[in-house]
């Protein structure tokens, strides 16, 4: 599977929710897909499960557009952050309905998950609490086995030891069949470890794509005198400084190597800060 | 063992640094499997790819091999090995540190080397 969007823009009246964006995966990975409230992050999961479709711009997954093509969209199984199923519906049913769209679906998967999570088949969705509803969402993104699955914040009430099983399952199932998954999520310190590559949306554009350890690797926060760590940011972009009695530390694009033969304490920013510091800097 | 990973230093360098320190603690020994990729990824939770890249540069040098279909193991020579490398980094690691530190409070050369004979007699 190739994932190719070129020049997408997608406007809500006057709103851009997408600006220009290109970019292309190749599975298989684990991506996060990252970014603040309103980045375009869920706007562009839609489309790309074809759900929605762009204003301007294509995606095109192995050169074929997704939207109303059966035999792309039963790869593609998008898991949003809630009322992914008829409300009417009993467990059981949306566990069948799904079995038959999906070509690769794994009913003892599903089955087991179902047991674990303890959910009752013949309870209707209405009347499951919101981790529960959160969990089938899980159960049903995990057993679809589609060469491309995207979480759209997909725990929305789920505690953090079922957040953890759901870790647990999402490795466990990857590495038994890699495929394209597509992660997003507020809750970047639970995942970052996870993901193997980055990209970062921002006001609609796409501002990063890149590969987790490379990124870790190339900024680091150093510390030291205020002397010694401004002489080593010239020239860098810096992300962030803070001051304290003559000592300082910065956020920037250097590695922790160059950061030590100048003879500085570096350590690597976490995803989730990075994410928080790029978003920022070019708000202003 | 280390239960969870800092995300401050390349998590790939801490997967590494677990193998080596089971290695030279004499919880893994020459000849013994290792744990796969995918166990460590399942362990720590992280990508595959980032914990197959922390036991591959263990595979380049030399600490622990590929046996096709099988799995991973420590070879005969990692202890030695590890034992080496630890050694050429000692003055660096702990050597250098001291001295600075020792620097910084005002004590003498000759009082660190009283002090570490101290501990050598209790």
């Amino acid at each position: 599977m190739k994932v190719k969007v070129e020049h997408v823009t997608k406007k809500y009246n006057e709103n851009l929710a997408l600006d220009d964006v290109s970019f292309s995966l190749d599975e298989p990975k684990i991506f996060g897909l990252l970014g603040r409230n309103g980045a375009g992050k869920t706007t562009f999961m839609d489309i790309l499960a074809g759900h929605n479709v762009a204003s301007n711009g294509s995606i095109t997954i192995n050169g074929e557009d997704p939207f109303d093509q059966q035999h792309i969209s039963e790869q593609i199984c998008l898991i949003s952050e809630g009322n992914n199923f008829k409300r009417d519906l009993k467990v059981k049913h949306v566990l069948n309905i799904y079995s038959f769209f999906y070509p690769n679906w794994d009913k003892e998967l599903a089955l087991e998950l179902i047991k674990q999570y303890k959910l009752p088949m013949n309870a209707r969705v209405k009347t499951l609490s919101k981790g529960m509803e959160s969990a089938l969402g899980i159960i049903v993104g995990l057993s679809s086995k589609a060469q491309i699955t995207i979480f759209d914040e997909p725990y929305i009430g789920l505690d953090a030891a079922a957040r953890k099983r759901f870790y647990n399952v999402l490795l466990e199932e990857y590495e038994k069949e890699p495929r394209m998954i597509i992660f997003s999520t507020h809750l970047i310190d639970e995942v970052s470890l996870l993901f193997e590559e980055v990209l970062i949306l921002q006001e609609g554009k796409l501002i990063l794509q890149e590969d987790a350890e490379s990124l870790r690797n190339r900024t680091c926060i150093v510390s030291g005198t205020e002397e010694e760590v401004e002489r080593f940011i010239e020239g860098k972009e810096v992300l962030d400084r803070n001051k304290l009695a003559g000592m300082m530390t910065a956020h920037v694009f250097a590695t922790a190597e160059e950061a030590h033969e100048h003879g500085l304490t570096a350590d690597n920013i976490p995803i989730q800060d990075l994410m928080i510091y790029l978003t920022e800097s070019e708000e202003v | 063992m280390k239960l969870k990973l800092t995300e401050d230093r390349p998590i790939f360098i801490q997967i590494k640094e677990y193998i080596e320190e089971s290695i030279l603690s004499g919880t893994m020994n020459a000849g013994e499997k290792i744990p796969s990729t995918n166990e460590f990824a399942q362990f720590y939770k992280i990508n595959p790819a980032t914990a197959r890249k922390g036991v591959n540069e263990l595979v380049d040098e030399g600490i622990i091999e590929k046996r096709r279909g099988v799995g991973m193991f420590v070879t005969e020579i990692a202890k030695e090995k590890l034992i080496e490398k630890r050694k050429e980094t000692f003055y660096d690691m702990y050597i250098e540190p001291l001295k600075d530190e020792a620097r910084r409070l005002g004590i003498s050369l000759e009082h660190i080397q009283e002090m570490i004979h101290k501990g050598e007699k209790q």
